[in-house]
């Protein structure tokens, strides 16, 4: 098996990420707008580990493994919001959550 | 030891004031009260020590520290005490010590106890400092304080908003007279360059002549500042309106203390006034017109807080015609028996007002006599020494001379004496009709409660020492006996009589004769014949009489339209002016452009998103492109 060059795996990192933008964008529930930025999360992870294996660095599954740990961090603050949402508005819809609009 | 006379106070305000609503309400009420009496102590041994072994130069001085310097003027807080302020002192602890002991009972109920008490104690410390200050800065400082208390205390209960105008009225009316004050003391301090007292008293008669324009005009300007502190007429308007204060409050600040500020100023500067005779006249004759007018007012109120207090302005009126008369001791004679017998009063009606639940029209008032007897008999005894009832009132013997002066007095004459002679029947006539119809006919509201044991001893000390105080000091041609005038001798001259006078005992008999004409007058008017009283009532030309005196002769109608109408007439001309353009414009252009932005924040979180997005690409478009 050949091994996959840097720049392919750098191509469907950026491809993840777009698409974890777009539904970010796009979708209207919390839960799936979080699960969206996961996407994105670990697209960037994704880049980081082909560009140390590209220069032969540690540095890149290092940053991987922070950005593992942040992502747990912040996925759990954020269900905890979106449960807190849940209980003070009965929906999870970001089109109705506009409080804090001028 | 001096210098912890004043500091008790102001540590009991300090440890009010910042902690005071942690505190039980019983320690509340201990270190209030507990701190003025310990001071009121401290001035009785320092009392009977000086007249044990009166001190050789006449004062007793403390340096205390020094206060600032800047360039040569070096102004320290230092504190003398001679036979003036001595009886400052002991009035300002003494019946401060005896209205706070009254005051733990009557504001019980209340619930800013602390914020009282706080007040009280610093009242009572800017009092003390402003008496025992040795230099004029210091004694400003004092002035200021409590001017500062009066208008805390007048706007106590600040949710009512009458109450919270009365105190901005009272602090600026005086605001007026403190600014004459504070002129007159840089001009001083221009002609003497210093604002050491003693300096000043010793050094003035050499610096300038007497009678000259410098002089008269500083004197005068000193004089307006006691004007406006001691509300006499023309800046006598906040007085009658700072009875919106609670009782205790009108009868240390706006009876027996504060208000007499003014004449401790005067006193103390007495140098300053014997050189402008002009001055002096000035006084003299404010000093009658106010006890005058102040007695008509107070004639036909029917608030019984304020018909006290217009009778605080004419009796004041009397210290002032006493003053300008060159009189010194008899105004501060007249001063000590009236802190002690107004006291009484206003600490017998507060006690009245709290047992009828409120209640301040006399005319809804009656038939206390038998209800509440001690403060009946502590009023009547008050009520008596107001109207000077001959020989066994300390009024008597105190108002005597004053009365003797405005006529033989080098600067008295028949108008100053037929005023002061019109004010002693009118305060007769007032002071009876005051006590006929608050306790005698029929009982018109109910008794709610009666005063309690703490707010009894107050009242019964103090009645002891209204019927008694006077007989320290007796008129001459009567009893050689002048314990007070001896006392003051070292500070104060002795008044100058004109020759040829006729015998000081038909003065006597005149007054005597006059006050108790004003009894009977007030007695069938209200009590034996009220038939009369109610023909005149019917009488138009009467009524208008008695509105224009109900208003306090017309003073604050006059004052709004004068000073009142047209100020706020030319700042409502001057509102739209170019520069309020600019002001508005700049205003105008912000609150654009903020609106303008504001757009952004829509609160829909993929418009963020999608601004996040944009922002990082054009930052990334830039690094690549530069």
């Amino acid at each position: 098996m050949t091994p996959i060059g840097a720049n392919t795996v750098l191509v469907v990192a950026a491809a993840l990420f777009v698409l974890g933008l777009a539904a970010a964008l796009t979708r209207k529930n919390i839960i799936f707008i979080l699960i969206a930025v996961e996407v994105m999360l670990n697209a960037s992870g994704l880049a980081f580990v082909a560009a140390g294996a590209k220069w032969h660095q540690p540095d890149g599954q290092v940053m991987f493994l922070f950005i593992l740990a942040m992502a747990a961090a912040e996925i759990s603050v954020g269900l905890a919001l979106v449960l807190q949402i849940y209980h003070q508005h009965k929906t999870l819809d970001v089109e109705d959550l506009k409080e804090l609009s001028d | 030891m001096l210098g912890y006379i004043p500091a008790l106070p102001f540590f009991g305000f300090l440890v009010l004031s910042l902690g005071g609503r942690f505190l039980p309400r019983k320690a509340v009420a201990i270190i209030g009260a507990g701190t003025v009496v310990l001071a009121a102590l401290l001035t009785m041994v320092f009392g009977i020590r000086w007249l044990n072994d009166p001190p050789v130069q006449g004062a007793y001085q403390q340096l205390l520290w020094n206060w600032f310097t800047i360039g040569d003027l070096s102004v320290a807080v230092r504190l003398r005490v001679d036979a003036l302020t001595l009886v400052f002192v002991f009035i300002i602890t003494f019946v401060g010590a005896l209205i706070h002991i009254y005051s733990t009972a009557y504001m019980k109920h209340d619930r800013d106890y602390a914020r009282f008490f706080a007040c009280m104690n610093l009242f009572v410390g800017a009092m003390l400092l402003l008496v025992m200050a040795d230099n004029l800065v210091l004694l400003y400082l004092g002035w200021e304080g409590v001017g500062l208390c009066s208008y805390l205390l007048i706007g106590f209960w600040y949710e009512t908003p009458a109450n919270c105008n009365a105190a901005n009225k009272a602090f600026l009316v005086t605001r007026i007279g403190d600014t004459a004050m504070l002129i007159g003391l840089f001009l001083l301090y221009q002609k003497l360059g210093t604002f050491d007292i003693q300096s000043i008293l010793l050094r003035s008669p050499r610096q300038f002549v007497a009678g000259a324009h410098d002089i008269t005009l500083i004197a005068l300007l000193l004089l307006a500042g006691g004007m406006g502190k001691s509300a006499q007429i023309p800046l006598q308007t906040w007085l009658p309106d700072a009875m919106a204060g609670p009782s205790p409050v009108s009868a240390l600040i706006h009876a027996a203390t504060m208000v007499t500020a003014g004449v401790y100023l005067i006193a103390r500067m007495h140098v300053l006034f014997l050189l402008s005779p002009q001055t002096m006249a000035v006084t003299a004759l404010i000093g009658g017109i106010t006890l005058f007018a102040g007695g008509c007012s107070a004639m036909v109120q029917t608030d019984i807080k304020r018909v006290l207090a217009y009778s605080t302005i004419s009796q004041i009126g009397y210290m002032f015609l006493a003053l300008g008369l060159g009189a010194w001791g008899a105004a501060i004679f007249h001063f000590f028996t009236h802190a002690f017998f107004k006291a009484l009063l206003f600490l017998a009606a507060g006690a009245v007002i709290e047992s009828l639940h409120h209640e301040q029209d006399i005319f809804r008032m009656g038939g206390l006599r038998k209800r509440l007897p001690l403060v009946f008999y502590s009023f009547v005894a008050g009520a008596a020494a107001l109207a000077a009832l001959p020989f066994i009132s300390a009024g008597f013997y105190s108002k005597d001379p004053i009365l003797w002066y405005a006529y033989s007095a080098r600067g008295g004459n028949v108008l100053l004496y037929l005023l002061s002679l019109a004010g002693a029947g009118l305060t007769a006539f007032y002071s009876t009709r005051l006590v006929l119809v608050v306790f005698g006919g029929v009982e018109r509201t109910p008794v709610f409660e009666k005063p309690a044991r703490a707010m009894n001893l107050p009242l019964v000390i103090l009645a002891v020492l209204a019927v008694t105080v006077g007989f320290i000091e007796w008129p001459h041609n009567l009893l050689r006996l002048d314990l007070f005038s001896g006392f003051l001798e070292g500070v104060l001259p002795a008044p100058v009589l004109k020759g040829g006078l006729p015998s000081e005992g038909l003065f006597q008999f005149i007054a005597a004769a006059v006050t108790l004409l004003g009894i009977y007058a007030g007695y069938v008017l209200y009590r034996g014949r009220k038939e009369v009283l109610q023909k005149w009532q019917r009488s138009a030309s009467i009524r208008a009489v008695r509105l224009f005196f109900l208003s306090g002769w017309g003073f604050d109608i006059l004052y709004r339209t004068l000073f009142v109408r047209p100020f706020l007439f030319v700042s409502g001309i001057g509102k739209p002016d170019w520069l309020d353009w600019l002001n508005k414009g700049i205003a105008r252009v912000s609150l654009a452009l903020s609106s303008l932005l504001s757009v952004s924040q829509n609160g829909s979180l993929r418009w963020y998103i999608a601004g996040v997005l944009i922002g990082v690409l054009f930052i990334i478009t830039l690094q690549l492109v530069l």
